[in-house]
């Protein structure tokens, strides 16, 4: 199937980016392909700089003494009976920690409309969600902006060991997946506490952030990889206030001696252990096998070519794991472009697209967060480690409620200036269908027309 | 008429969910003392395991028990401490933080008068307040609103609606509104009927996924004017994006918006929600899994609602309560099967907290209800019927008579709120 350059454009734009703006299908038209490149060059691609947010040590700092006040706050009441009733009640508004959340949650939108096509956002998210956090355990939710900022942005165009070694060590992950209380059972502080083992983190690390599912590796491998990243933790509040909440690794904690994962022996090294294995697993053919898979299934087709996912594969093998060349190999690819455009968009991916279109964007980031909610998909809180789903059949019971929400946005932009024909072009270009221009054109009002077109399936789907 | 269970598709549960029924007038009697007092009924739908929500850790059976699904003080996933016995699931750090600081309270062993093992049955017994299923059409807190003298209307007419669904629970002839969490106004029937057209055009499969929300919204119109509708099967519903994920964030965030409702100086004192989602046959979870999911979402509601509450949380009891408890040793599939005796959860800054209330049975294989059960030792009517009488100001014989009819041996159970 092949495209003219408008289609082309609209497609990079949709299937790669996070949808048009104003203008950008005619922006893009002489080199759709050279759009995208051009967004991976860009110095610094993928890096939030603002001055208004905090780093993941800072944001532990800040809650953990937040946490202390609010208990002796909470300890103080009882015995302090007030005289003001209720109506005296103010609203107190977000706590600390959601205000952690909820400002980066802003800067990411933010990120995510200003972005020229989106094509890094995009790739940002993937990585995100591939290395995921949630803000479900209360002790995350502050930190999952920072997380994102700290262990998956500047590694989002580098090397995928790199990430790797940033997130597994990240607080946020490690207190997600529970390895700050995993201790070595022979390990001093295993010996003195009678305490062991947790898996949890060593068995997502193989199963869902390299080797993949079935991969091969045993329960021995887990227990072994456990036993190597136990130590990887954080630095306690009390003794060392100003690196609290950091990561450190803690030979006391850490089960002594040599082991064997996935038949390679590594020696006791301590924190270069654990390490050793991750570069391995960085460096493993199922991983790349993986990777590939998910970021061809993610991009491009709820069941992608398997020409596609080879080519990733060894881009990935020959460039060990290089996640730029791994980009460029994805755009490069025919069958990227030439998959039928049956991909439904994810929730956050759509409101997004409508967001850049319609130039909507509520004063309170917390409207966002709300629809997003709604539609399952509310951000940096997957259900489980696995991270959100990629099926477009796991999203597509949502259709129904991005009816409403299309609506709320339709409603919320008012009359736009623009006449029917002209948003069309300017969210769809050639891709719109000749049903989907008349139902737009033929809506009842401007904001039934808006709505209609966020609803089209060419805006759906990609 | 029989309580009609609704299939929990993920549309249901976020129409069900959250949506706070609350009274429509003030209770004048407790105002005229010169309080306010705020209750909020929360019913967990599915039988909540009480064993594994508040685990005695101390009863030297426990651990035979549950083996390696026993949570402990000192397990991977450490208990949070209540007292010498008995520990918290280390989900709920916010309701330890409240039972610590006096603002809640466990019953434990407690069960409603309902001895089978149906949930419907079940949460008809415990929503209705009688002591056999199918006897009233209506629920003990609309009974015990009826015995209040009403006060002026609460305010915010215009944001109530009817809801459509509405818990036995509060049914019944005293006024109840519903509020719906703010959600967004729902998109006009004609701009669905245009999309149905251009997806039947272009699009099969959105167009069916289309098809089945307007088929449900004809169902839940339905039951709104024949509560009898019974639900059809819906085979080809796809699976919802992870397992009820959006409806437990949506749970908190609806639960701080209701609160902040049921604060407000002429919002509504009295209110019921219900949650879902506790039938933890196979893989339950208590540590990592679901269950820790649905008490970690039950927690977060908790907190939210606090938060939401601002000033009032002082004069306000939310008291949780679940149709029967679970049985106490562990199933072949890593879960347990429908029991007997459970817990009641009552937080609050009205609540006499700090402690477990248990006249505890013990869980040895004697001592078990039927040789599986924890054995119920404490009537649950008597804790509602505390609460009732202490907080709310509901007549006692009043309680006795209309709100738990036959109950006059259960006695109230006092000293439940400060």
């Amino acid at each position: 199937m092949a495209l003219d350059r408008g289609a082309q454009a609209a497609l990079a734009l949709h299937r790669f980016g996070l949808g048009p703006r104003e203008g950008s299908i005619a922006a893009i038209a002489s080199d759709p392909r050279g759009a995208l490149r051009a967004e991976l060059d860009r110095p610094n691609a993928g890096r939030i700089e603002d001055a208004n947010l905090r780093s993941s040590g800072e944001v532990a700092r800040t809650v953990h003494q937040y946490a202390i006040e609010q208990r002796a706050r909470a300890e103080k009441q009882p015995d302090k009976p007030e005289m003001a009733p209720a109506s005296a009640t103010a609203n107190p508004g977000p706590s600390v920690p959601q205000q952690f959340y909820l400002a980066d949650v802003k800067v990411r939108y933010g990120a995510a409309t200003g972005a020229d096509v989106g094509f890094v956002e995009r790739l940002v998210w993937f990585w995100s969600n591939h290395f995921c956090v949630s803000a479900e355990k209360s002790e995350v939710r502050p930190l999952c902006g920072a997380y994102e900022r700290e262990a998956i942005r500047p590694h989002v165009l580098a090397t995928f060991s790199a990430m790797l070694l940033a997130a597994e060590q990240h607080p946020a992950m490690l207190r997600y997946l529970d390895n700050t209380r995993s201790i070595g059972p022979d390990s001093r502080d295993g010996l003195r506490q009678k305490r062991g083992l947790n898996e949890n983190l060593a068995r997502e690390i193989l199963e869902l952030h390299t080797l993949g599912v079935r991969s091969g590796y045993s329960q021995d491998d887990v227990t072994r990889l456990a036993e190597a990243l136990t130590g990887w933790t954080t630095i306690p509040f009390a003794n060392a206030s100003e690196k609290g909440g950091e990561f450190r690794f803690n030979p006391h904690a850490h089960q002594p001696g040599a082991r064997t994962v996935i038949g390679k022996t590594y020696g006791a090294a301590g924190v270069e252990q654990g390490r050793a294995v991750l570069a391995d697993l960085a460096r493993h053919p199922a991983t790349a096998k993986h990777v590939a898979t998910k970021l061809a299934v993610h991009f491009v087709a709820d069941d992608p070519p398997q020409a596609l996912v080879e080519k990733l594969s060894r881009r990935f093998a020959e460039t060990e794991g290089n996640l730029k060349e791994l980009a460029v190999a994805l755009i490069d690819a025919p069958e990227s472009w030439s998959a039928p455009r049956e991909r439904l968009k994810r929730p956050g991916e759509w409101i997004v697209g409508a967001m850049r279109l319609s130039g909507f964007m509520p004063p309170d980031v917390r409207r966002l967060m709300q629809m997003q909610v709604m539609l399952g998909e509310p951000v940096w809180w997957p259900p489980a480690p696995k991270g959100f789903p990629d099926g477009s059949a796991a999203w597509l019971e949502g259709i129904a409620q991005r009816i409403d929400i299309a609506n709320e946005i339709a409603r919320r932009v008012g009359e736009t200036q623009r006449d029917a024909t002209g948003m069309v072009d300017a969210a769809l270009g050639p891709l719109a269908s000749a049903e989907t221009s008349q139902t737009v054109r033929r809506a009842e009002s401007r904001t039934q027309a808006l709505a209609l077109l966020l609803m089209a399936p060419e805006f759906q789907r990609r | 008429m029989m309580f009609e269970p609704h299939a929990p598709t993920r549309r249901q549960l976020l129409l069900g969910s959250g949506v706070l029924f609350a009274w429509a007038h003030m209770p004048r009697l407790a105002l005229a003392e010169g309080r306010d007092p705020r209750l909020l009924v929360v019913v967990l739908r599915g039988a909540l395991d009480g064993l594994a929500a508040v685990p005695p850790v101390g009863d030297p059976d426990w651990v035979r028990l549950r083996g390696d699904h026993a949570l402990t003080a000192d397990g991977a996933t450490p208990t949070l401490p209540l007292d010498n016995f008995f520990a918290l699931n280390p989900a709920m750090p916010n309701l330890h933080r409240m039972f610590k600081a006096g603002q809640a309270s466990i019953v434990h062993a407690a069960a409603s008068p309902y001895r089978e093992r149906s949930h419907f049955d079940g949460q008809d017994v415990l929503e209705s307040g009688s002591v056999k299923p199918g006897v009233t059409g209506s629920g003990w807190l609309n009974r015990a609103l009826e015995t209040l003298q009403p006060a002026r209307r609460v305010q915010g007419r215009e944001a109530f609606a009817v809801g459509p669904i509405t818990p036995l629970v509060v049914r019944g002839k005293a006024p109840v509104l519903s509020w719906t969490p703010p959600r967004l106004q729902p998109a006009g029937d004609d701009l669905t009927a245009r999309l149905l057209d251009l997806y039947r055009h272009t699009d099969p499969a959105l167009a069916r996924a289309l098809e089945e929300r307007l088929g449900l919204a004809a169902i839940v119109r339905e039951g709104s004017q024949d509560s009898a509708q019974p639900d059809p099967a819906k085979p080809g519903a796809a699976k919802p994006p992870g397992p009820g994920a959006a409806a437990r964030v949506y749970f908190a965030m609806a639960a701080g918006a209701a609160a902040k409702f049921m604060a407000r100086p002429d919002g509504p004192r009295i209110g019921a929600l219900a949650f879902d989602g506790w039938d933890t046959h196979a893989a339950e979870g208590a540590a990592n899994g679901r269950l820790a999911m649905l008490l970690g979402a039950l927690d977060a509601a908790l907190a939210a609602f606090e938060t939401g509450m601002g000033d009032a949380w002082k004069e306000t009891v939310v008291a949780m309560v679940t149709e029967f408890g679970r049985t106490a040793r562990i199933n072949g599939t890593a879960g347990t099967d429908h029991g007997t005796a459970t817990v009641a959860l009552l937080a609050g800054g009205a609540v006499k907290g700090g402690r477990v209330i248990a006249d505890w049975p013990g869980l040895g294989d004697a001592a078990l209800y039927e040789g599986r059960d924890l054995r119920p030792t404490t009537d649950l009517r008597a804790v509602i019927k505390g609460v009732l009488r202490d907080h709310v100001r509901v007549d006692a014989k009043a309680l006795s008579s209309a709100v738990f009819p036959g109950s006059d041996a259960v006695e109230p159970l006092g000293g439940l709120v400060l």
